[in-house]
């Protein structure tokens, strides 16, 4: 009886520490959490955060706006895709629904017509009314509203006038007039508006490709002189090379070290350990203080980040390679010893066949996640589509270049993905039947 | 014997292809790079040296600069801990719902996947980079960066853990008429939580690292201070020392702890609990 009793009773504890558990681990993640949420002082976040620029933001991840522009110091009406240079109608020209002349009339659709007078601009609201403005260098803007309270949607002051419909949006100062006019979709993506081949369709397009101007037509697309085709495939190409470079220099240069930190093929102690401290060194320092390091050493570029790769890795390489040497079967050693092979042919016979499959597998592992590491390293040491995502994001305004370069990035990292996976089920298989 | 020639031909062949490529991409780098590789090389101890060399010289002022740095490395191990331990929680539920047998709409599994393989491909920079331009600067971006990746990573080693996971305790259990959640709390997680949480610890790791290269792009924490005193230049190296040193113990000391406690995890259960 005694017996059971002492059974109830560690069963009583081991329930009660259960309980614990069960409602101890929860309530600390939860108080965890809470910490850190007024550590890093989110409540002050969300006031601070700006609603203006994620909408900006979402809007132009997936559409775009044409600018049609009075300089009202001369009179001259310009139209040009996201008011970039590159994106400029011609002298004189604008799309169907921009008609230049003595008046310029800005169809917005659903009924919003501006016009562009001589001197006054004018602005009809279907279900509001005509706004008009005539901006003088002496006394501002001058505007003129229907009866009654402005709405909350037009902006008006001595010097500026801005009015935001569904429709677009017409800013007027006293130097200049300005109309955005949104379109869906991502513009001049394939042709810029120079090239002849801007508007047509693609039946048209693989006419014109049939009867020999494929050339003439893929470089077009190619020099696209907005998307940069040419030098976005260059960067993804130089993201890649960093990260091909970065993994397998390291693993070229970990394996001669990691024979020397394996026990079973390094006699001495103190080699042994003074190697492994070098790998542990190596891989504490961080890639990023190495990138500053390189960066310092070797400039700008690819090849820095190359290195800061290849440098982090030979230390996370010679810790696993020395591992896998370590576990290397000594049978089929001591087999080749039994024939009176030579320690070179021991090595060569006996443990190469064995750790290759291992070592390429965890090479191919890491060829995989440092293309991703590449982008980060990129940004920092200016190479490949890092780079240019940063100067992208950093612009604050080409959105839709961010999407395309992310979509890209994440294309990449995913086929990169596959063809490590592919590789290390071919070399392994390939391991396996063979020698 | 003409087959070992012949393995041995392709080996040859291989290897050769192999240092052809290595070469000749380290010299396009090397085209494409500000500085020259031989050029760099000698330089290479330069700036390590400059910093060591004045951080030793105002020794004296070193405990100061830690504890001026001392808060910035409690945000950056609060953003790799929050972001780890959220990035787990979701990856728990993303992996419970696309592993085969367990999940909750097997005909969403697909989806779950790639959901998954977005959120890990994406690198951490181009969401934080995307957050500071909406949020503005500090921890949260980057929490939030390192999170979404994490969710992604983990998901799919969890999703290889559950799949060896028993399926019994949840046969049993829904003979009793346990409900989807109470099958994966009461049969699957106690069989996989310790794999689960050595996966996240090493996770932990890792996004050290990555909260100090985001904080060096602008989203706070020691890569943040880092930045500024590098930029400050010569004069201020002893700081930008301090923080070199800082960072390189935390991580020293969060890959031994957190070691020691995955080789519990791994190699204890087998024993105990």
């Amino acid at each position: 009886m005694a017996d059971l009793s002492a059974h109830y009773t560690a069963a009583d504890k081991l329930f009660l520490r259960k309980r614990m558990w069960n409602f101890g681990l929860p309530a600390l993640v939860l108080a965890y959490l809470v910490y850190v949420f007024f550590a890093f002082d989110v409540p002050a976040l969300v006031e601070k955060a700006s609603a203006q620029n994620a909408k900006s933001l979402v809007t132009d991840m997936y559409s775009h706006k044409v600018h049609v522009t009075r300089d009202n110091r001369n009179g001259e009406v310009g139209v040009a895709i996201e008011g970039e240079k590159k994106g400029r109608y011609p002298e004189g020209t604008a799309p169907e629904w921009v008609s230049l002349g003595e008046e310029t009339v800005i169809e917005l659709g659903d009924g919003h017509v501006v016009i562009y007078g001589p001197e006054t601009i004018s602005y009809d609201i279907p279900g509001y009314g005509l706004v008009t403005a005539t901006p003088k260098r002496s006394s501002g803007v001058n505007a003129t509203f229907p009866e009654g309270r402005l709405p909350n949607w037009i902006n008006a002051s001595k010097n500026r006038v801005a009015i935001e419909t569904e429709a677009g949006r017409l800013t007027v100062t006293r130097n200049k007039t300005e109309v955005f006019r949104y379109f869906t979709g991502w513009e001049l993506f394939f042709f810029t508006l120079d090239s002849p081949y801007h508007g047509l369709g693609f039946g048209a397009l693989m006419g014109k490709a049939f009867s020999g101007e494929a050339g003439a037509i893929l470089s077009d697309f190619w020099n696209n002189p907005m998307w940069l085709h040419k030098d976005v495939a260059w960067a993804i190409f130089e993201t890649i090379l960093m990260a091909f470079l970065g993994t397998f220099g390291a693993a070229v240069v970990a394996l001669p070290l990691s024979v020397l930190a394996a026990k079973n093929f390094a006699k001495v102690l103190a080699v042994r350990f003074a190697i492994r401290r070098v790998f542990d060194f190596i891989r504490g320092v961080d890639s990023l203080i190495w990138t500053i390091i390189l960066t310092r050493a070797f400039g700008l570029g690819p090849l820095t980040g190359a290195l800061a790769m290849l440098i982090t890795d030979t230390g996370t390489f010679g810790k696993m390679f020395s591992e896998a040497l370590e576990n290397v079967d000594n049978k089929q050693i001591e087999g080749l010893q039994s024939t009176g092979a030579r320690p070179a042919q021991r090595f060569r016979f006996g443990v190469i066949p064995q750790i290759t499959p291992v070592l390429l597998s965890q090479v191919l592992y890491f060829l995989e996640s440092n293309t991703r590491s590449a982008t980060i390293i990129g940004a920092i040491t200016g190479g490949g589509i890092g780079l240019l995502l940063t100067q992208a994001i950093i612009t604050q305004k080409d959105w839709e270049e961010v999407t395309y370069y992310i979509v890209l990035v994440v294309l990449m990292v995913m086929l990169m993905d596959q063809v490590s996976g592919w590789l290390r089920r071919r070399l392994i298989k390939g391991d396996e039947s063979g020698h | 014997m003409a087959q070992l020639r012949q393995r041995q031909l392709y080996s040859g062949v291989t290897l050769l292809v192999f240092v052809l490529v290595m070469v000749s991409g380290f010299n396009l780098a090397a085209d494409r790079n500000g500085g020259s590789f031989w050029g760099g090389l000698k330089n290479f101890f330069d700036y390590p040296s400059e910093v060591v060399g004045e951080a030793a010289e105002k020794a004296a002022e070193l405990p100061a600069h830690f504890k001026t740095f001392f808060p910035a490395l409690v945000e950056t191990i609060n953003i790799a801990g929050v972001s780890t331990l959220i990035g787990a929680l979701l990856a728990i539920m993303l992996s419970l719902l696309s592993t085969r047998g367990l999940a909750r709409w097997p005909r969403m599994i697909f989806f779950f996947r790639r959901v998954m393989d977005i959120m890990r491909a994406i690198p951490e920079i181009v969401i934080a980079l995307i957050l500071i331009f909406v949020l503005g600067g500090g921890p949260v971006p980057a929490m939030i960066a390192i999170a979404f990746h994490t969710t992604g990573a983990l998901g799919k080693l969890f999703s290889e853990v559950n799949e060896n996971a028993d399926l019994k305790p949840v046969d049993g259990l829904s003979s009793v008429g346990a409900n989807w959640t109470q099958r994966m709390m009461l049969g699957v997680v106690p069989q996989v939580a310790p794999n689960w949480l050595s996966y996240a610890l090493l996770r932990f790791e890792i996004n050290i690292r990555a909260s100090a290269i985001l904080g060096f792009v602008g989203a706070g924490g020691l890569g943040y201070e880092l930045k500024n005193a590098i930029s400050w230049g010569q004069g201020k190296f002893d700081e930008a020392g301090a923080i070199f040193l800082l960072l390189f113990l935390t991580i020293v000391v969060v890959d031994q702890v957190s070691s020691h406690f995955r080789n519990k995890l791994t190699h204890g259960s087998a024993g105990g609990h």
